[in-house]
């Protein structure tokens, strides 16, 4: 276990509109451009967003990693890709190390984690966006769903 | 005082990692009787296959186990372990003293007895559970030049092997005794699917089928199955299973069932003695039932649950259930816990599609989900291997199961704030 304060993303069910501007806005900031309008026009069908919004009825909401305390995907992990990080407490893949075995796919519980395809086959999911000051989902939401908070463990 | 581990798979690792966070000062030392630590062994195939390489075999690399200032000993195989004098003897006569033993040996191969098969004169005949057997593999079949391959046992460690021999450019022909391949795991749709993908790859399979005999003087040339089929070939990987490995444990008094007996704090019948991983059989009080389940996963929580255990922190382990993720011929796969129709009283969901070549099976049971499989399409199976984890009771949104779009949104309100807030403890407790 990790002791010391640790970054979260809370997700806000009732204040989601569903609008999905964190889901573009997590593609645009693991781009190569970092540019919307790129992003939009050429580089979204290579790239998935690590968010995922959810729909049904009136309910909508956006998930991303969780980076658990006790992480399944973690646990289950056949090549120590997926790794806690010591310094920031967070759940990360090393591109290097995967092998897009999928382990960590048939165990989280949360179902966030998604297959690269192609030249790109690799596991991939929220990284915090740790690079920045507010990940980016958090940054753009424009309704405050998605809140950024630290806990201490 | 020193924690002794032998072994040096997930079990072992994850137990010193966690003794290493709860104890910085005590003396932490693994032991292992393969020539490396800390590779991963289903790292193997990928590795014969040369999808990796060397340098990305290790699972936690040596100076890994420095940093935590963990030792590690190496070619050191335990052959006794003494209880009443707590330490082990090594292979090179060598006493080892323990102050809290954890014994996470794996498993062994299983080799039948197969008429004109003597696999440590044969040459040729190789079973696949090491690197080693990896290493040898790669090097037999450039100084052969082998060309074709036969693959006894249609499981996981079969079919991987498969794989990688098919990535080799090779012919392979795999036979398996059962009315299909992964029958452990698979349905007999999934199995079907999945066969079909690799015949299309030009691989044979052969079921409800063995070898009854091996051929050759000094190398194989030849297996000769039950049917009567004959084939030609240089290489045999026997790859029908692995049993747990505790035939050192003969003398010991250390219960041994079909593995070594633990219970939910993964404790042996003897006093600061610890099995956990592919060797244990952990025994469920609630179900009343023991079990041993060789996967992963399983080993690493196992090792988890010992090594807080050691290191004197109660926590109890909450048993795990066979699951696999095997992309074969490449057709991506996921089953999870009991996926057969063959279990009784079972309402059982399905969806197909020819076009995109996916199928998808969830069995429920008392309301509950039990098992899943997924083939083609593995997007989101962790949410569903949670419920089946977590015991969920599913009747009130079972139709929605099975939805294109099915997601935590679908999840009773209850379960899903749960879920969002408390991050739930799946493995342990
Ligand atoms: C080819 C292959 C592919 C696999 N693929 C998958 C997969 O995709 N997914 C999955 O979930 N599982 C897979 N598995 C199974 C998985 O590797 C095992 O369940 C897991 O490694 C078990 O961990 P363990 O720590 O219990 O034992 P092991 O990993 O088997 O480690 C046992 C350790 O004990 C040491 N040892 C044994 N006897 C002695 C002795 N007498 N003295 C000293 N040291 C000893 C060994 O050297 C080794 O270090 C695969 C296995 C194989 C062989
Ligand atoms: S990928 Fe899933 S299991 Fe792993 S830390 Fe994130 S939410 Fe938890
Ligand atoms: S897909 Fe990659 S990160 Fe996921 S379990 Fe396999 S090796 Fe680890």
């Amino acid at each position: 276990m990790v002791k010391g304060m640790r970054k979260k993303i809370l997700v806000k069910e009732e204040y989601c509109i569903g609008c999905r501007l964190c889901e573009i806005y997590c593609v645009t900031a693991h781009s190569q451009s970092k540019n919307l309008i790129r992003v939009f026009r050429y580089e979204l069908g290579e790239l998935a967003p690590a968010v995922i919004v959810e729909e049904r009825e009136y309910t909508t909401f956006a998930v991303q990693c969780r980076h658990c305390e006790e992480a399944s995907c973690v646990r289950a992990c056949i090549t120590g890709a997926m790794h806690r990080d010591s310094s920031t407490g967070a759940v990360y893949v090393d591109r290097d190390k995967c092998v897009g075995c999928w382990m960590c796919i048939m165990v989280c519980p949360y179902g966030v984690i998604k297959r690269g395809t192609g030249s790109n086959k690799v596991a991939s999911k929220c990284d915090l966006c740790l690079d920045r000051e507010l990940p980016a989902c958090v940054e753009n939401c424009p309704n405050e769903a998605l809140v950024l908070t630290e806990v201490n463990e | 005082m020193r924690y002794l581990i032998i072994g040096t798979g997930p079990a072992g690792i994850a137990a010193a990692e966690k003794i290493r966070g709860l104890d910085e000062e005590n003396e932490i030392l693994m032991l292992t009787s393969e020539e490396i630590a800390g590779y991963s062994k289903p790292l193997i195939t990928y590795f014969l296959g040369r999808k990796v390489n060397e340098d990305r075999m290790f699972y936690r690399p040596p100076w890994y186990f420095e940093e935590r200032n963990i030792s590690v000993m190496t070619s050191t195989k335990v052959i006794e372990v003494n209880p009443a004098k707590k330490l082990v003897i090594t292979e090179s006569g060598e006493a080892i003293n323990y102050d809290r033993l954890l014994i996470a040996t794996g498993g062994l191969p299983i080799v039948p007895e197969i008429e004109g098969l003597n696999p440590s004169e044969m040459e040729g005949v190789f079973t696949f559970t090491q690197w080693k057997d990896s290493k040898d593999v790669a090097k037999y079949i450039t100084d052969n030049d082998v060309t074709e391959a036969v693959v006894l046992g249609g499981g996981l460690i079969g079919l991987k092997t498969t794989e990688a021999l098919l990535e080799l450019g090779l012919k392979v022909s795999i036979v398996e005794l059962s009315d299909r391949i992964l029958s452990n795991t698979f349905d007999k749709k999934a199995s079907m699917i999945v066969t079909s993908a690799l015949q299309k790859r030009g691989c044979n399979v052969y079921t409800n089928d063995t070898i009854v005999q091996v051929k050759g003087k000094k190398k194989i040339t030849k297996v000769v199955l039950k049917s009567g089929r004959e084939i030609k070939t240089k290489l045999l990987i026997i790859a029908i299973g692995v049993k747990p490995n505790v035939g050192f444990l003969k003398e010991s008094g250390v219960r041994v069932n079909r593995g070594v007996v633990v219970n939910e704090h993964m404790e042996t019948n003897i006093t600061d003695i610890f099995a956990a991983g592919d060797c244990a059989e952990f025994y469920d009080p609630r179900l009343g039932k023991s079990s041993t389940i060789a996967i992963w996963p399983v080993a690493f929580s196992e090792g988890e649950v010992a090594g807080y255990n050691m290191a004197g922190e109660r926590v109890s382990y909450q048993g795990g259930i066979p699951m696999n993720s095997v992309e074969i011929a490449g057709v991506a796969t996921i089953s999870v816990g009991n996926t057969s129709a063959e279990v009784e009283n079972v309402e059982i969901l399905e969806y197909e599609s020819d076009k995109r070549s996916v199928y998808k099976k969830l069995v429920i049971k008392d309301g509950k989900l039990v098992g899943a499989v997924f083939v083609g399409d593995i997007d989101r199976a962790g949410i569903y291997t949670g419920l089946i984890l977590q015991k969920v009771d599913v009747s009130s949104f079972k139709d929605d199961l099975m939805r294109d779009d099915f997601g935590l949104v679908y999840l009773p309100k209850e379960y899903r704030k749960k879920l969002m807030e408390g991050e739930l403890k799946v493995w342990l407790e």
